[in-house]
């Protein structure tokens, strides 16, 4: 039994912590929200220097050989401080994509830009549901994809088309200015999603791939648990915020966290992160060695990371009162992002499914 | 990160399970429990001569130091002893406050004539221990304990010990208790207590059992009517009694995994699956499946939750403050299956196990056992105080009694 992260992975831990609580304090988050932009290039290529676009690559692409559970920490670290970067698109999705769908030579094609940077995302319904395709003749995409993750600034993007025989198929596309992008007005402004129109966007097919469905489903497992981490920091961090002001806030002459109204909503914050948090080293073990209980712990860590996270924003702007609702107050950034990450691939009710079914296998 | 036995672990998991194969009837479904038809001094009796076999066999006291003739074996060691236990029939385990909180207390606090004596006996379930902590006035707040021990005044070298105890478990089987005393009214509360064991048949002590709310008897109120205790059947220094009741509070920590019975959701599953609901399994049905998922959830967290614990010590570490929500976590746990279970049954739900059949059993136990789980040991509400104030650093509550000698305090 070892169900913790090693040492080396809690130094790469402490690391990311330090970088991103300078280089990505919440006002980041903010920044990002208030100018409009895409994400934050500045994050983004600064994780890129610690070699985070890299974990899960191999070495022919760029990679060091360090994999899924390195990922895990970076994720959750990112989620702590709400990092306004493309980690899920490009890392959690379009890296997994092209590790699970492309032969050796086309992820030698692919995957080094990811190494060099580039940010990639992709175009699929991540809920399971069904949603009009764009179009693939052999050669370049045609028509349109409504809601794209990071899909203003994605440089490239995994996508699933209708085939020339009109069946569905994985294809990477290159998102050159064929590509018409609408950026797309979300409850989290700080990440962002557009709508694409391709025309004749240049593309091949994923040239490993069995059963296009089969693959979504292991990558919609994959990336919910690395969803979940940050789902996970992001819940620690917003009831870290509402205990730091908790001790400090007076009402009635004593701290509002001596009120029991406020301590045990607080605690009951605490147990719910710290069964979340079991859950997502659960998923961490299943996808660093591929197990066979990997869509059950998928399901797990995302359902009780999504209800974690849901809980401690909302809490979070209850204790805080009246500042709590305000725009200067940071707690409204909590409570987008987690809005946003429990639907950004698929509603607790579709992951509740998803688990039940695992379940009834057992 | 790996769930994995090591080779000694798996060794060891083979050797508990031969040896259990060799002592022990394998269940054949997971709600199956042991002692159709006994009564509580029937299975007192069943639980003692199987704790007998098992430290015979090296099996009694996994944990503890081999000086106190436990196998000085692992944490993890004593979860796969228990793994491997829960698949098999064997009575239920009357030792949890004897040789899990009490006894451990000694090992730290005791002497070592008294350790020498005590110990042995009591890991051999010869003789049981039980925990005289609770009164009618001091529960939570353990500091208002009012049991008197008085040094005698008639020249023996020992206290007079005047009160009552209530909610005491298996005081009616025991042959010795704990006992925490007060020992000087006139110092602030958690100041003036000491720690005792008495010999239960000692002239003077009366053990009247309480009926629980699911109307079992196993606990009790004990009252002390001017009983002697020598004063070599003091624990720890006067004025100690605290610290000695809070090492023996300590040593509950690992103990919750032992009561999630495993399988749990399967056991549910299964009933939903039989259940009809709107004409259909109940198991189609979506609230239902979503009440699954949550139980699967809660259930499977605990045991990861504990794992982590074990991992942790498996370093040589302590384990993070994050073993405290379990029991939270287990007893709701644990109460919500029983109001499921019995809303499965419908209108059959009305029936006792008398009524369902062996399997229901469990389904009753959980279901009572759950809300006494809820309140002993430190209820919910202290449990999140304590994580509030110790984990999440929020100011107590502020206290009128902080200071005050206990002969002040109101009541
Ligand atoms: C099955 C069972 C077995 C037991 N076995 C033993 C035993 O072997 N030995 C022993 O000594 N005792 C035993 N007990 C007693 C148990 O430890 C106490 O019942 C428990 O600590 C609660 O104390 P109380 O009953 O006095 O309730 P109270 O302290 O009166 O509490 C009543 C209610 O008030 C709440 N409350 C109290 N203080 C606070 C606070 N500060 N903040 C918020 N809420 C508060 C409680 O949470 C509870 O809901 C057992 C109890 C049970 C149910």
């Amino acid at each position: 039994m070892n169900f913790d992260f090693s040492d080396d992975q809690k130094l790469l831990r402490d690391e990311l912590r330090k970088f991103l609580v300078n280089e990505s304090p919440l006002s980041e988050a903010r920044r990002v929200m208030d100018q409009g932009l895409s994400h934050s290039a500045a994050v983004w290529s600064g994780l890129g220097g610690m070699a985070v676009n890299t974990l899960m690559l191999p070495e022919s692409c760029g990679g060091h050989g360090l994999g899924a559970l390195e990922l895990c920490v970076v994720a959750e670290e990112a989620g702590r401080q709400l990092a306004p970067v493309p980690l899920a698109s490009t890392l959690y999705l379009a890296v997994q994509a092209l590790l699970l769908g492309a032969g050796e030579a086309q992820q030698l094609r692919w995957l080094p830009r990811v190494a060099d940077g580039q940010i990639a995302t992709l175009v699929a319904p991540l809920d399971g549901s069904a949603m009009v395709r764009p179009r693939f003749d052999g050669k370049a995409l045609h028509g349109n994809a409504p809601l794209v993750m990071d899909g203003e600034a994605a440089h490239f993007a995994v996508v699933l088309a209708d085939g020339p025989d009109g069946r569905p198929l994985l294809v990477v596309a290159e998102l050159d200015a064929s590509v018409a992008r609408r950026r797309l007005a979300t409850i989290d402004p700080s990440r962002g999603f557009a709508a694409l129109a391709f025309d004749a966007t240049p593309a091949e097919a994923l040239d490993a791939v069995d059963d296009a469905e089969t693959l979504l489903d292991t990558l919609r497992n994959r990336a919910a648990i690395l969803l979940a981490f940050e789902q996970l920091g992001g819940a620690d961090s917003a009831l870290a915020m509402a205990a730091g002001y908790a001790r400090e806030r007076k009402a009635f002459g004593r701290a509002i966290g001596s009120y029991q109204g406020i301590k045990h909503k607080l605690a009951d914050i605490y147990t719910r992160n710290e069964m979340a948090r079991a859950h997502c080293y659960y998923g961490a073990w299943a996808l660093s060695c591929d197990a066979p209980e990997l869509a059950l712990a998928a399901a797990g860590a995302r359902i009780a990371a999504t209800d974690a996270f849901g809980y401690a924003a909302q809490e979070n702007i209850q204790t805080h009162g009246g500042m709590g609702y305000t725009w200067e107050m940071d707690c409204h950034l909590y409570y987008r992002r987690a809005r946003q990450l429990a639907v950004a691939l698929g509603s607790r009710h579709a992951w509740n499914e998803r688990l039940v079914r695992e379940l009834e296998k057992e | 990160m790996d769930f994995k036995d090591s080779p000694d672990e798996a060794a060891f998991r083979a050797e508990c399970r031969a040896w259990l194969e060799a002592n022990a009837t394998r269940k054949t479904r997971p709600d199956q429990v042991y002692g159709r038809g006994l009564n509580a001094e029937q299975l007192m009796a069943a639980s003692r001569e199987w704790q007998g076999r098992k430290a015979a066999a090296g099996y009694g006291a996994i944990t503890w130091p081999a000086a106190f003739g436990g196998r000085g074996g692992t944490p993890m060691q004593e979860v796969i002893y228990r793994e491997e236990e829960g698949q098999f029939e064997v009575p239920p385990n009357a030792f949890a406050v004897s040789l899990g909180m009490v006894i451990p207390s000694l090992f730290v606090h005791a002497s070592d004539e008294v350790r020498a004596r005590y110990v042995g006996p009591a890991l051999h379930g010869t003789e049981l221990w039980c925990q005289l902590l609770s009164e009618p006035g001091a529960g939570s707040d353990l500091g208002m304990v009012r049991t008197r021990a008085e040094r005698c005044t008639d020249g023996r070298d020992g206290w007079i010990l005047n009160g009552q105890k209530v909610w005491t478990t298996y005081a009616q089987f025991a042959q010795f208790g704990m006992v925490l005393a007060r020992t000087d009214p006139n110092v602030p509360k958690f100041d003036g207590l000491t720690s005792f064991f008495i010999d239960m048949q000692a002239a003077g002590v009366e053990v009247r059992p309480i009926r629980q709310a699911s109307g079992e008897a196993e606990f009790n109120e004990v009252f002390f009517n001017e009983v002697f205790v020598p004063d070599t059947q003091r624990v720890g220094a006067v004025g100690a009694g605290w610290k000695v009741t809070v090492t023996a509070l300590m040593n509950e920590r690992l103990s919750i995994g032992g009561v999630m019975p495993p399988g749990l959701w399967k056991t549910a599953a299964g009933m939903m699956r039989e259940a009809s609901l709107n004409g259909a399994s109940a198991l189609a049905d979506g609230r239902m499946r979503e009440r699954l998922a949550d139980l699967y959830l809660n259930a499977h967290g605990l045991w990861l939750l504990q794992a982590r614990g074990l991992t942790a010590l498996g370093k040589g570490r302590e384990p993070g403050p994050e073993l405290s929500i379990a029991k939270i976590v287990g007893a709701r746990t644990l109460q919500d299956f029983g109001y499921l279970a019995i809303d499965l049954q419908g209108e059959r739900g009305v029936l006792a196990a008398e009524e369902q059949g062996e399997a229901w059993r469990l389904v009753e136990q959980l279901w009572f056992g759950a809300a006494g789980m809820r309140i002993a040991g430190g209820t919910d509400e202290i449990v999140k105080n304590s994580v509030g104030e110790r984990v999440l650093g929020l100011p107590p509550e502020p206290r009128t009694d902080k200071g005050v000698a206990f002969s002040q305090l109101g009541s």
